[in-house]
């Protein structure tokens, strides 16, 4: 792959509204902060999308690695007990 | 003159500079120097196109012909056309670019906030929709005038002979003739006189920010308050009117 050569790296983080989580939307090229934030404005939220924008530069990111998927990862499924299954819902409980 | 007729004019000049520009930050789609600035340029662009859409609308309210806003923008001649010489000046490079959205939206920034207070109520409406626009326009420029004069010595040369470049177009922004006389009679147009102070400063203060120097005021270019043009507005015309000339009353 050839080399980024068009600054720095961000990711993109978006709040629809006040109150709900960060979402990540992608990544965008910046030099600094406040360039970070008008790209990331140009290109994510034209439309409404949100009413907030977080942005990082991506080199402080922390990634799990793949080779560790099976350690991380694995849903223990011959373990019933870490399922919880085995409860009489209410009646009339809704969104379980 | 009535005053209708003089506010027929001044809304049309506002819309072919917002039209003009428009199309003019339109040729970028694609050539931005990254895909970052690409998607900034045209949405700048796009804005432009929506206020221009606007005034042009109200220009042919005005007017009560019958006419639509489209009809307007596509279908008159290069003499009829006025915006300013400064927003029909070449992209040439990204420097230019810069320079010119510099000088323009310092500008915009200070007229449609005066315009926001006209007792022409179409007029404030659409000023006070813009106000926000361009205030984003405006630091867009500001920030890059200043990555840029501040930057490489390539980029700070670069950015130097775009501002010497246009500078002569710049006077013509604060001209006025008897469409203002009168609509500021009315309390309709603005008095552009404090605003050609006031950007003066505040073209100063950036420029030497970014260690750029200010141009001497020597010759200024003049004509589009009376449809005269530099040899560039021709060129964009024919791109822009190329479809509905050649297949006029298109729709999709």
């Amino acid at each position: 792959m050839a080399t980024d050569t068009q600054l720095d790296l961000w990711e993109v983080f978006i709040q629809s509204k006040s109150g709900l989580p960060y979402i990540h939307a992608g990544s965008i090229h910046a030099s600094d902060n406040k360039m970070a934030i008008q790209n990331a404005r140009d290109i994510y939220t034209r439309r409404g999308e949100g009413t907030s924008i977080w942005v990082l530069p991506s080199k402080h990111i922390v990634a799990s690695n793949p080779d560790d998927n099976d350690m991380l990862f694995d849903p223990s499924n011959d373990k019933v007990y870490r399922h919880p299954t085995f409860y009489v819902m209410p009646e009339g409980a809704k969104n379980i | 003159m009535t005053t209708k007729d003089a506010t027929y004019t001044y809304t049309i000049r506002l819309g072919d500079d917002a039209l003009i520009l428009g199309h003019r930050l339109s040729e970028l789609c694609s050539r931005g120097p990254i895909l970052e600035e690409d998607l900034a340029l045209t949405n700048v662009a796009l804005d432009m196109i929506g206020r221009a859409q606007a005034l042009l609308k109200y220009a042919a309210d005005i007017e009560g012909k019958g006419k639509t806003d489209d009809d307007i923008a596509y279908r008159r001649a290069e003499i009829n056309y006025y915006n300013h010489l400064l927003i029909e000046q070449p992209n040439a490079d990204f420097a230019h670019t810069i320079a010119r959205q510099l000088f323009v939206s310092v500008f915009e920034f200070l007229f449609y906030t005066e315009l926001e207070k006209s007792r022409d109520e179409t007029l404030a409406a659409i000023a006070s929709k813009t106000i926000k626009e361009i205030k984003y326009h405006m630091q867009h420029a500001i920030d890059w005038t200043l990555r840029l004069g501040d930057g490489t010595s390539e980029s700070h040369n670069r950015m130097q002979t775009a501002v010497n470049d246009l500078w002569m177009y710049t006077g013509e922004l604060f001209e006025m003739d008897e469409v203002d006389a009168q609509l500021m009679r009315d309390g309709i147009a603005v008095d552009l006189i404090p605003i050609k102070a006031q950007w003066h400063n505040d073209i100063k203060t950036v420029l030497s920010k970014a260690t750029l120097l200010m141009p001497e005021d020597t010759y200024m270019q003049t004509g589009s308050k009376k449809g005269i043009h530099t040899e560039n507005l021709g060129h964009i015309l024919s791109e822009m009117q190329y479809l509905q000339r050649a297949y006029p009353d298109a729709v999709w």
